[in-house]
């Protein structure tokens, strides 16, 4: 035991951790805290703040432009879950097959990941219009093409990412129970139901964190493919915003010029933490039961 | 050993860290956030001159287009906060107001030959002064106007810039070029739209009171959106490029214009170096719409480039700031490059401008036009504003029907009221 605290690495071990834990504080935790602080103050400058209460809870969950991006967002985070977790699977699945080539296949899947959002969204808006300008529209025009762009783009996007994560997964799903199985007489479609999805439970509980928390959190992508258009332009001149997620809608609220949206936009990114952060650890919960201890 | 030298580094690393502020000069140092990006370049050679000239320290800062507010917001939170920034109108005063100096009787304010660009507020403080002034319009390459057998004398009114144009855009094919460059709706292009023709319906409202505003009005009449719908219609549908490609841009209008394949192009002042190389000859006409009278129009000319001095900076770095600033506008060497830039520049001791859309401007006042002010300063929540009316404006392009047309005639009218009542809110 005395030799343990001797240690060297045990006695200096505060100014290795130190560095690291130091920079979490500054870069998350204080802010985190500040957030929070702040989501209850009417402030222009961070520095400049005055308490006002849940008034800026109350005017955010008032204001129907938040209301509807919650909606758009959520049917988004769990469509694009589907899409981007199935076809990432089946990818993984087929290049685990020894195809030829599979490594390049694996490459060039994962690509798109390595781009930006900003400039995938430009891209992809241009692709779009290329596209639908030969109908004498755009994307900008009409919702339903803001909704499926924005699902391609982020299938795209994705998929390779997700991939690499299956392919992991599938290969540590034992020969011999695949063995087993075919030995059996299973069938592929038994075999990968029965076998290889149980076995990859934990690359799915971890791929379909990863989308849904990512569908919610959506921003860069969001601003550059539609900025939330097309509007729906009210009687009253007020607008709805009618592709804008959640994300983009708190950027656009804190940025409002009236002097109390700040304070309010605050607000909103508290309630979309709560709301994230309890869907993740909801999502976790379920999924993780369904994993098969080896 | 090991113990001692370990203790040594960490405070080497403690004290480089935190050094650099524990030396801060005693003759103040300016930190100027710059809103142009255009005049970036300039500011940071002027910068380097100035500190080479009198080793006061200049740091220049320049916020990518469109996000002055979101920088601003973040810089003057931080101790070296700006000293140097701009408050570019009415809701500018009213939001940033506070942090600005009262800069009556500065040594830059004595050298001001016009109150005519500066800002107050409430309370009489002036807050900002100007220090160029712009001009937009319709720039106009006359050697295609009169290739096409037309001649300058034409566009004296709607009616004659409308023949004009039409006529171009018929016979496009033939001439080799057409009447408009294209009218983009996207960020980098949309706000000639929404931030400047928008102005002509707004004037003439103005001038239908009787009087400028003085603050912005809560709500408008609509009057004249007939008449933004002329100028507007003539612009997409007699242009390079198919009104239904204008939503998500991607065309260059300055390159149309500059390389002769298209005849008109809505723009301003600042646009004159960029375009004078290629056209020598552009000029710039007001927005003929349909209205009596508009013979008599002028440019449109104001400004949104005032300068604040930080109420918060220390007076060391407050008297530098000033004499930086009275040192660019009065420097013959730093003026002319300034000037380069900006154009006319209303100072005592300013180099005089060879902006020719500028003189353009000058020329129309000297013929007793009136001049457009710069009402659209005070659209209310402008980025939500105009962000409603570009999206009514997309679907209008895309579909020129009357009830497209009433969607923005809502954003831009009922828009106004819901805006002023959300910002004021």
């Amino acid at each position: 035991m005395k030799g343990i605290f001797k240690n060297p690495i045990r006695r200096w071990g505060w100014l290795f951790l130190g560095p690291v834990t130091a920079a979490f504080c500054i870069g998350f935790v204080w802010p985190f805290i500040q957030g929070i602080y702040l989501s209850f103050c009417k402030f222009k400058l961070i520095s400049k703040t005055s308490w006002v209460g849940f008034q800026n809870y109350a005017a955010a969950l008032k204001d129907a432009s938040f209301v509807h991006s919650f909606w758009y967002t959520a049917l988004f985070a769990i469509v694009s879950l589907i899409f981007i977790n199935v076809l990432g699977f089946a990818a993984a699945y087929a290049l685990t097959q020894g195809i030829k080539g599979s490594n390049l296949y694996r490459t060039v899947f994962f690509m798109p990941n390595l781009i930006g959002g900003i400039v995938l969204g430009y891209i992809w808006s241009m692709i779009f219009d290329g596209i639908l300008s030969r109908y004498g529209t755009s994307i900008l025009l009409e919702t339903k093409y803001g909704f499926w762009g924005l699902i391609i783009l982020m299938c795209w996007q994705q998929i390779g990412y997700v991939m690499i994560i299956y392919i992991a997964g599938l290969q540590t799903v034992p020969e011999d129970m695949l063995e087993a199985a075919k030995i059996d007489g299973a069938t592929k479609t038994q075999t990968l139901f029965r076998v290889t999805i149980p076995n990859v439970m934990p690359a799915i509980t971890i791929c379909t964190f990863l989308s849904l928390t990512n569908g919610f959190k959506l921003f860069d992508q969001n601003l550059a493919l539609t900025a939330g258009q097309p509007f729906i332009i009210q009687p009253d001149g007020s607008t709805v915003k009618t592709t804008e997620m959640l994300a983009l809608n708190i950027y656009n609220t804190f940025y409002g010029q009236n002097s109390a949206s700040k304070g309010v936009g605050q607000a909103k990114a508290v309630l979309f933490f709560i709301l994230v952060a309890g869907l993740g650890l909801l999502q976790l919960k379920f999924t993780r039961k369904r994993e098969v201890q080896q | 050993m090991k113990k001692t030298l370990a203790f040594a580094l960490t405070l080497v690393l403690i004290f480089a860290l935190a050094c650099p502020s524990a030396f801060a000069a005693d003759k103040g140092s300016v930190y100027w956030l710059n809103f142009k990006p255009e005049l970036d370049e300039t500011a940071q050679e002027l910068a380097k001159m100035y500190t080479e000239e009198t080793g006061v320290d200049v740091k220049v800062v320049t916020a990518a287009s469109g996000t002055y507010q979101q920088t601003l917001t973040s810089e003057m939170d931080k101790k070296a906060a700006p000293t140097l920034f701009i408050i570019g109108n009415q809701a500018g005063v009213k939001e940033w107001g506070e942090f600005a100096m009262d800069l009556t009787g500065t040594a830059i304010a004595d050298e001001l030959n016009t109150d005519a660009y500066n800002l107050y507020d409430e309370d009489g403080r002036l807050v900002s002064i100007g220090y160029c002034y712009e001009c937009y319009g319709i720039i106009v390459n006359p050697d295609l106007i009169e290739k096409a057998g037309h001649s300058m004398d034409e566009l004296k009114n709607f009616e004659g810039l409308k023949t004009v144009a039409e006529d171009i855009h018929a016979r496009a094919d033939e001439l080799g070029f057409d009447a408009f460059s294209s009218s983009d709706m996207d960020g980098s292009s949309s706000w000639r739209f929404t931030g400047h023709m928008i102005n002509l319906e707004y004037v003439y409202e103005e001038r239908e009171e009787g009087a400028v505003w003085t603050e912005c009005p809560a709500t408008l009449t609509g009057n004249y959106m007939e008449n933004y719908k002329n100028l507007f219609d003539l612009c997409i549908n007699n242009s390079l490029t198919d009104p239904k490609d204008l939503a998500t841009g991607g065309h260059d209008a300055e390159a149309e214009f500059k390389s002769g394949k298209a005849a008109f192009f809505v723009n301003g002042s600042w646009e004159y170096a960029a375009v004078s190389g290629d056209v020598p000859n552009a000029t710039m006409i007001p927005y003929y719409c349909g209205v009596e009278g508009e013979e008599k129009a002028g440019l449109n000319c104001g400004t949104e480039n005032c300068w604040a001095v930080n109420e918060y900076a220390s007076d060391a770095d407050k008297e530098a700031t000033i004499d930086f600033m009275v040192w660019l506008v009065s420097d013959p060497e730093a003026n002319a490059l300034m000037v380069e830039q900006l154009g006319i520049m209303p100072y005592k001791h300013a180099v005089e401008s060879s902006n020719g859309f500028l003189n353009d401007a000058a020329a129309y006042t000297a013929d007793g036009c009136y001049v457009f002010d710069w009402a659209t300063n005070y659209q209310p929540n402008v980025d939500e504003y105009r962000a409603g009316l570009v999206s009514a404006l997309n679907a209008y392009c895309a579909d020129q029907s009357d009830a497209n047309w009433e969607l923005v005639k809502t954003a831009a009218i009922d828009g106004w009221a819901t805006q002023y009542a959300a910002a004021n809110g």
